[in-house]
């Protein structure tokens, strides 16, 4: 009861700080708080909410997901190649074909977790190598581009409905289905589970490793569908795209509260912590400061966020002590 | 009292004895995963056994390894830092600004120095003194202080180093021994002792086994953290000037992608990423094994990215394989 308040006025927190930031933008630049503008903010960050969903499963059983990036790169480029070879197949099966890879890079880390116990830190460290190094050796480092794609293939992160472009309501989708998984399932639970405690969760008769492979395999899973969108909305494909982007995921979810600890999250935090970045990256070039500040300002906003959520953690601590003395 | 004292007098010798045995057997292992690298290469290329080739591809780690030993340190206490390649881009960046002011390389080093210092105790604050996980706080201070370095650069870069700076990246001390190299050894050797040969060192596994208890036993954790913290920036700080004095020039993106590839070769070299246990010796050989692949699959135009998967494979094989290993002889003796 008392840890959801706090971790709900955190989220509330975020999100007014996130409004205050438009807010103060937009006297300035009124233009950038304009229904329009903010769709385009949502739809450009609607690619890190997806990635930073599937890292916030996995940061919440105590794991880190480092390789997402390079698991976008070489799903994107698969189904870019697969288009550039044989432009009749329909998008719907190459976005399967794009989650599938996603998800066997997802459970070749999972399962280096789960069955040999090895640090997930370690893990994708290797992976993300791992993962961007095969790109190279399926393309020998040609890039795919935009008349290499079909249209259909570029068209469908744009296509416009209901006034929002596909790829906003890929990423409304998928942090609807994330908020039924996280909240409504007891898979969702066993992530709390074992992040919290991994020994109680054991007791209690959750399979700590099996549920981080299964955390492991959500994000490997968007990572993959991260992967066409990128590659789609872009035009583009070759072995660098998206890097460097794996710590940019792992800043929206320290901005939205996920606790590195693990056991600590929610969906919205990650949506919020993920647009927090999105405006300020939207934002410079209106208010005319250089591009060049951008990586500074993020990491100030992740030292914060970080040195606020520690705060807040710490509080909580305090007041379970209390409730166990007076209960004693 | 009496039964107290060597009663604790035991325990830390069991685990002494044990720790040793299982470094022994890693070391071995990284030895002969070096020598097969060596061997491999030189029947591969001819001109891998070549005095000078093998003294330039000392370049490919020495400064990577200096920032290693003191990452070692860090990481068997329990902490992280993943902004040394940002340390190394800022205090690159410090130098080249005392350049374009006109001053010599005293200055420039004394610059170096301090910006790798002051790097390393802003982290040490954030980690300390407001208690961060330092996984995090030091994403953080990584995007920072590149950005610092963007921000006063842009696309811009810093050339026109002074000639007699040439030789900390350049310079020979004797023969086809480089400056770098015998940097490389007085800090191999000092890591070395301070790590194994000094009650600090002995600090610093306690802190990774057990904070907690390392508190209650009278360590003073705070200030051993923050220590190492500043350690790693200096040695930072050092590491960015063999550099920028190898390149001649500044970018922001100086050093990019470094962070992981020196948390590579600490983990490689046999240091538990979650604390508690590693050693220098370890590190050292990994240094080896890294910097010979790099160098003898470019004498064999294999390209970078093609080295990154082998080094990825590297890192998980290495870890897997004992535990496999185990596991197997554990069923047949069960």
């Amino acid at each position: 009861m008392r840890v959801s308040q706090i971790t709900k006025s955190r989220e509330l927190i975020l999100a007014l700080a996130l409004i205050a930031l438009i807010g103060l933008i937009s006297i300035r630049f009124s233009s950038f708080a304009s229904p329009k503008s903010l769709i385009n903010v949502f739809n450009d960050t609607s690619i890190l909410i997806i990635l930073a969903l599937g890292q916030m499963v996995v940061i919440v059983t105590r794991c880190i997901d480092l390789s997402m990036a390079s698991n976008l790169a070489l799903s994107g480029m698969i189904v870019a190649m697969i288009n550039s070879a044989m432009p009749g197949v329909p998008i719907i099966a190459l976005l399967v074909v794009a989650i599938c890879a996603g998800i066997i890079m997802g459970a070749f880390n999972g399962i280096l977790v789960w069955k040999l116990d090895i640090p997930p830190i370690v893990v994708t460290l290797g992976t993300l190598t791992i993962y961007r190094g095969i790109i190279f050796l399926l393309t020998n480092g040609e890039w795919i581009n935009a008349h290499e794609m079909s249209e259909m293939f570029k068209a469908v992160p744009r296509a416009v409905i209901l006034g929002l472009p596909a790829l906003s309501w890929f990423a409304l989708f998928i942090t609807a289905i994330m908020v039924v998984i996280v909240n409504r399932t007891p898979v969702g639970r066993a992530f709390f589970a074992v992040g919290g405690n991994p020994n109680a969760a054991v007791y209690t008769g959750i399979d700590v490793g099996y549920t981080r492979f299964v955390a492991f395999v959500i994000s490997g899973g968007l990572s993959g569908l991260a992967g066409y969108l990128w590659v789609s909305r872009y035009a583009v494909a070759y072995v660098d795209i998206a890097g460097g982007f794996e710590l940019d995921i792992v800043a929206a979810c320290v901005i939205g509260g996920i606790s590195i600890a693990g056991g600590i999250g929610t969906v919205s935090g990650a949506v919020l912590g993920a647009l927090f970045l999105g405006v300020i990256k939207n934002a410079l070039p209106v208010v005319n400061i250089s591009p060049f500040w951008q990586l500074a300002i993020s990491g100030t906003a992740i030292i914060v966020a970080v040195a606020f959520n520690a705060r807040s953690e710490r509080q909580q601590g305090r007041v379970i002590l209390k409730k166990a003395e007076q209960t004693s | 009292m009496s039964e107290v004292s060597s009663g604790m007098r035991v325990v830390p010798d069991q685990l002494q004895g044990r720790w040793l045995k299982f470094f022994k057997s890693w070391e071995a292992l990284l030895l002969v995963v070096a020598l097969a690298v060596f061997a491999i290469n030189s029947f591969a290329s001819p001109y891998f056994l070549d005095a000078w080739n093998l003294s330039d591809a000392t370049f490919n780690f020495t400064e990577k390894a200096m920032i290693a030993f003191a990452m070692a340190l860090l990481i068997i206490s329990g902490e992280i830092d993943l902004s040394v390649a940002s340390i190394m881009a800022l205090a690159s960046t410090a130098m080249g600004y005392m350049v374009q002011q006109g001053f010599g390389t005293p200055v420039l080093v004394l610059t170096g120095l301090f910006v790798g210092l002051a790097c390393g105790m802003f982290n040490g604050f954030l980690v300390t003194r407001l208690n961060l996980p330092s996984i995090v706080a030091t994403i953080g201070t990584m995007s920072l202080f590149r950005g610092l370095s963007f921000v006063v650069l842009g696309d811009k870069a810093y050339t026109g180093y002074p000639a007699d700076f040439a030789y900390f990246g350049q310079g020979y001390v004797w023969w086809v021994f480089s400056f770098e190299l015998l940097l490389f050894a007085i800090a191999a050797i000092v890591f070395a002792i301070i790590l194994h040969r000094t009650s600090f060192g002995r600090t610093v596994y306690a802190i990774g086994n057990n904070p907690v208890a390392a508190l209650f036993s009278g360590v003073r954790v705070v200030r051993v953290k923050f220590i190492l913290f500043m350690l790693t920036g200096l040695m930072s700080g050092i590491a960015a000037i063999c550099l920028t004095s190898r390149l001649g020039s500044t970018r922001p993106s100086l050093a990019f992608g470094w962070e992981l590839e020196i948390v590579t070769m600490v983990v490689l070299g046999g240091v538990n990423i979650l604390g508690g246990s590693g050693s220098i010796p370890g590190v050292i050989i990994s240094a080896f094994i890294l910097g010979m692949v790099t160098f003898g699959f470019g004498l064999l135009n294999v390209p970078g990215i093609v080295m990154s998967i082998f080094v990825g494979l590297l890192l998980i094989g290495v870890i897997a394989l004992p535990i496999l290993f185990q596991r197997a002889f554990a069923r047949k003796g069960s």
